[in-house]
């Protein structure tokens, strides 16, 4: 059986997505993507090193992956055209993932100006993916705007608490005609079982793989629990009984 | 809107008799909450909490690596001018300390710029004497100039400017703004600050505001330890900065804890800050503000800044010259103070690696 989704003309088997900001070292980073079979591994344009040197983290990104630059530090839908014209501009493709962040106590998202940038970006032709905070008004609007995919945050980012925003998330995967791929927040496997259960299309981890005492093994547990999670929903999870079924049923008299 | 009017409401309250009265249940209760109140955080601040450091420390450990990764950026200053108008007792760059000053031209910044540039660095912090007629805003316009073509984010340390010319300066490529209250007790800043604008304390105490309204990226605020009793002083600091993250959700606040080190004056500290309480202050504001930057100077030496890596510290600056010329030129004129660590940068990057860290030396790209 083939599961293969499909974002801005790529075809991925893998439903994973690695964030690289807070490894120990790139080459531990390097093997923990392996690892961890993803096909999508996000970049702050901001850590790139334009002088290649052994400081460059994208030489230890393996070749066969999709880049998808992000936006991190832009505080206005401005700053984040211009990072992701930047990031084109240097070769790293035409994948954005569009992160305004205008709150630096809390790092939450700001969804008006995460849509203004979607909008220009799409426009010029990025595959954008816009990280959210799960509104599903603000979502419509991001999908109107040319988004590719919707990356809502399953809890504050860096807090690993899981998919604490689940009923706003789980509106999101029934309404909304894109992928949505659940970024932010995701602490444990389980968690991302959780969302790929849900009907989430993808995840996308970081903080959860990056900061484990075995990165290398964390990410080939996150990659198993996703492909659980991914089954699980496939297979159509049996209904949750409320209530455990009452011994003495209160329409029994009606034969 | 003013930090001020904060700063007023708190100044009086007796300190000493507070700090004492806290309980060893009161600080177990802190560290059981994941969010903390400014009472909390004075709560950590006591002698109380110094018998909790270690789970204290535990938890700071924590929290940053969740934040920040395991990761530690790196910078270096760059003195451009010890030109200074201030006479300030405790400082080597005081109007009153006789030695030939020097202010960079374009050419030197170029080369100077160059050193470090090889090193690996992209990112700095131009620091200079309080005069606004040598350190003035067209002149930093054309160091950054000059500067951009080798750094990816450039900050300033110089004297406080008004609004307008932070936004100027901004516009021109800077980014970042360090400026340091030096001391929240009014009275002693008046004492040690005698003659020179350093003297206005309010117009000091609202730089990080007019840097951050003018749309500065971050701004880095600190108190110079051993000026004053430190518990006091770290919760003015902590306050300061918890104030700044919630009023402008925008600007990135930083903190430093720098410690006063001998210099050419005969000025000496007041109060003497041991790396315990150094330690303690540093856990604390990592409790209380688990995402603010904190940064560690080479003013500390280095087997105790190896110590403090894995304590809360974002930030570190490395084989820093607080001389004017002096990575071009070594061996020349006056420095600002004495530096502990001069190890290198790639002595620096490998002590981070063999620690489990990674360091980063570029953190922001100019756009």
């Amino acid at each position: 059986m083939s599961d293969v989704l499909t974002i801005g003309g790529k075809e991925l088997t893998n439903r994973l997505f690695i964030g690289t900001g807070k490894f120990a070292d790139h080459k531990q980073m390097g093997k923990a993507i392996e690892s961890s079979k993803s096909q999508v591994v996000t970049v702050a344009l901001r850590r790139v090193n334009m002088e290649a040197n052994e400081e460059d983290i994208l030489a230890d990104i393996p070749g066969h992956v999709t880049l998808m630059p992000n936006t991190s530090g832009a505080r206005t839908a401005d700053e984040a055209v211009r990072i992701a014209r930047l990031a084109k501009a240097c070769g790293m493709g035409n994948w954005i993932k569009i992160e305004v962040i205008s709150d630096h106590k809390y790092l939450l998202p700001d969804n008006e100006e995460t849509t203004k940038a979607t909008e220009i970006l799409a426009k010029e032709g990025f595959v954008v993916l816009p990280y959210m905070s799960p509104d599903l008004m603000a979502a419509k609007r991001m999908y109107d705007a040319g988004a590719a995919a919707i990356m809502p945050l399953g809890a504050p980012i860096g807090s690993n608490k899981g998919i604490r925003m689940r009923e706003m998330i789980q509106i999101l995967i029934d309404e909304i005609d894109l992928p949505i791929v659940v970024d932010a927040g995701i602490g444990k496997p389980s968690e991302a079982a959780e969302a790929m259960e849900m009907g989430a299309d993808a995840v996308l981890v970081n903080t959860a793989i990056a900061t484990a005492s075995d990165p290398v093994e964390m990410a080939k547990a996150f990659d198993l629990a996703v492909k659980a999670g991914r089954a699980g929903y496939l297979s159509g999870l049996g209904p949750v009984s409320a209530a455990a079924h009452a011994s003495s049923p209160l329409t029994g008299f009606l034969g | 809107m003013s930090f001020y009017n904060k700063f007023l409401e708190v100044k009086d309250i007796p300190f000493h008799e507070h700090f004492q009265a806290v309980t060893p249940l009161a600080v177990e209760r802190v560290l059981q909450k994941e969010r903390l109140t400014e009472e909390d955080y004075f709560v950590l601040l006591s002698p109380a909490a110094e018998n909790h450091l270690e789970q204290m420390a535990q938890i700071a450990h924590r929290r940053t690596v969740q934040h920040f990764g395991k990761t530690m950026q790196l910078y270096m200053p760059l003195y451009l001018s010890d030109y200074c108008v201030n006479v300030c007792s405790y400082c080597s760059f005081s109007l009153t300390n006789d030695f030939p000053r020097r202010r960079l031209t374009m050419e030197e910044v170029e080369n100077e710029a160059r050193v470090i540039a090889k090193m690996g660095i992209k990112h700095i912090i131009l620091l200079s004497g309080e005069s606004r007629l040598h350190s003035s805003v067209e002149y930093l316009q054309e160091c950054v100039h000059v500067l951009k073509a080798f750094f990816s984010s450039v900050a300033i340390e110089i004297q406080p400017l008004d609004e307008k010319d932070y936004r100027e300066l901004f516009e021109h490529g800077v980014d970042g703004l360090t400026v340091y209250q030096e001391v929240y007790n009014e009275d002693i800043y008046r004492e040690i600050h005698e003659k020179g604008p350093k003297r206005n304390f309010r117009y000091r105490l609202d730089t990080p505001e007019r840097g951050a309204r003018a749309g500065l990226r971050s701004v880095n605020i600190g108190s110079l330890l051993g000026l004053d009793d430190w518990r006091k002083e770290s919760f003015m600091t902590g306050l300061h900065a918890s104030y700044l993250q919630t009023n402008y959700l925008e600007t990135e606040v930083g903190v430093s804890f720098p410690r006063m080190r001998p210099h050419a004056g005969s000025f000496q500290p007041k109060v003497n800050v041991t790396d315990k309480n150094l330690v303690q202050a540093l856990l604390a504001i990592r409790l209380f503000l688990p995402r603010a930057g904190i940064n560690i100077s080479t003013r500390e030496t280095e087997q105790f800044r190896e110590q403090l890596i894995p304590l809360g510290v974002t930030k570190m600056s490395a084989a820093s010259s607080t001389v004017v010329g002096g990575y071009s030129e070594p061996n020349v004129t006056q420095s600002q103070f004495e530096i502990s660590d001069d190890r290198s940068v790639e002595e620096i990057k490998a002590l981070l690696r063999s620690k489990g860290y990674q360091p980063v030396v570029k953190d922001w790209q100019l756009i």
